[in-house]
Order: C-alpha cells, then sequence, then structure tokens
C-alpha cells in the first residue's frame, strides 16, 4: 500500500531552520514557564497575606540560586513573551508579514528581551 | 431561502462552537496583561526591603490590591487559553486530552480565587 514516491506535504524538518520558528517556540515555551510562574505569584500572594507557607521561607527559596535563576528566568520570558506578543498584535492587522521585515523584527525582539531583562535585573 | 441574518448564521460557528471567542479573548488579555504586567515590575521595583511587612503594605494600598485583583483573573484568563492551545496540540487521546481540558481550566480557576482571597485579606484584615 505505501508509496514512498507519493509527494506529501512540507512540513517543519524539510525547512532549513530560520529565526522565525525559533521566536514562535520561544514565544510557547516563555509562555508556559509564565504559567508555571503564575503558580508561584499566588503562592507568594498567599504567603504574604496569611504567613501559613512562611514568608520567611518563600523569600529564602527566592533568594538561593535555584531561586534567583528561576526569577531570572520568568523575567526573561515576561519581557521576550511580551515583545513578541506585541508582534504577534500588529500582525493581526495585516502589518509585518513580508520576510525581511520578520527576520528583522524577530532579532529586535531578541536584543530588546535581553536587554529589558538586564536592566531590570540590575537595576532591581 | 433562510430567514436567518448573515449574523446568526456565523455566530458560533467554528469547530468548538465558540466562534472566534478563543482568539479574541487572548487578545483582550493580551492587551490588559501588557498594562498590568508593566504596572507590577514599575511599581514593584520601588520597594526597598521586600520584607512581609512592606509588601503586606504595599498589596493593602486600594489601588495596588485593584490592580492585583485585576492581575489574578487576567493572567488566570490569559494562561487558561494559552495552556488550552498546548494541550489541544500536544495531548493526544480523547480520555486524556478531556481530562487535561478540564484540570487545565480548574486549576487555573482555584489559582485565581485563591489570589483575589489573599488579596481581599491583605485590602480589609487588620493590618499585619
Amino acid at each position: 500500500m505505501s508509496n514512498a514516491e507519493r509527494p506529501i506535504s512540507p512540513h517543519l524538518t524539510v525547512y532549513r531552520w530560520p529565526i522565525t520558528m525559533t521566536l514562535s517556540i520561544l514565544h510557547r515555551m516563555t509562555g508556559f514557564a509564565l504559567s508555571v510562574g503564575l503558580v508561584a505569584f499566588v503562592v507568594w500572594l498567599e504567603a504574604i497575606a496569611w504567613d501559613v507557607i512562611p514568608y520567611a521561607t518563600f523569600y529564602e527559596v527566592s533568594h538561593s540560586a535555584l531561586g534567583q535563576i528561576a526569577l531570572l528566568g520568568w523575567l526573561f520570558s515576561f519581557f521576550f513573551h511580551l515583545c513578541n506578543g506585541v508582534r504577534h498584535l500588529i500582525w493581526d492587522s495585516g502589518r509585518l508579514f513580508e520576510k525581511s521585515q520578520a527576520i528583522a523584527s524577530s532579532w529586535l525582539i531578541i536584543i530588546s528581551a535581553v536587554v529589558l531583562t538586564t536592566c531590570y535585573w540590575l537595576l532591581v | 431561502m433562510s430567514l436567518r441574518s448573515p449574523l446568526s448564521r456565523v455566530l458560533g460557528s467554528g469547530s468548538a462552537k465558540e466562534g472566534t471567542d478563543h482568539w479574541w479573548m487572548q487578545r483582550v488579555t493580551a492587551v490588559a496583561l501588557l498594562i498590568i504586567g508593566l504596572w507590577f515590575l514599575v511599581s514593584i521595583a520601588s520597594l526597598a526591603d521586600y520584607d512581609r511587612a512592606e509588601l503586606y503594605r504595599w498589596a493593602g494600598y486600594p489601588f495596588h490590591a485593584v490592580m492585583l485583583i485585576l492581575a489574578s483573573i487576567t493572567l488566570a484568563w490569559h494562561s487558561t487559553l494559552g495552556v488550552q492551545v498546548i494541550v489541544e496540540d500536544y495531548v493526544h487521546g480523547p480520555l486524556l486530552k478531556v481530562s487535561a481540558l478540564l484540570l487545565n481550566k480548574f486549576l487555573h480557576v482555584f489559582l485565581a480565587a485563591a489570589a483575589v482571597l489573599a488579596v481581599l485579606k491583605i485590602a480589609l484584615g487588620d493590618s499585619l
């Protein structure tokens, strides 16, 4: 039954990996990371409100090496998801779809996200 | 000839019978989170010690409390929509998929409710 010669529809694997694909999957990954961050955000609010989860413990964990890496990751995820999200909104309006624009804006988003993360991390 | 208006025929169409609701609410919450998220980062940056007493006072200011409640609900909403798409893409098998989608909804509603209650307690309860 199987016919190897039969034409198949092109899929992700047949393309040379362009920068826009990196941004696309990063958008999903940072979005999911932020969903996990939402749990941390709520635990943080609970700790402030009730101290049931002792705030001291929360403070300690967030200042440990692992906690700092997580916070940095969420900060980058936030800025990346924000910048790329704005591009999605612009795309919704039908603009910025040319290949050259998509590539240029991709790099702009990566640079913006890294710069914003670094600045905020160093300032706060 | 149908007596239904073109509008009534397209309302609620699409495979999930929800029309463009998912897409549209994702955009609406995105714009809201753009504002709320930047407010949060700017406002939290102005604090000094980040100990419980300081954060309790900060979250208790009426404006901050309102923003935190809006943040909790909008974040949970936007996050549900996003995780739903991830589940739909990667989780297969009808039972597993429906269970994951339900769990996604329930967990997010729980998180939102818990967060709102925490903020209300801080804003309306006794000071620390």
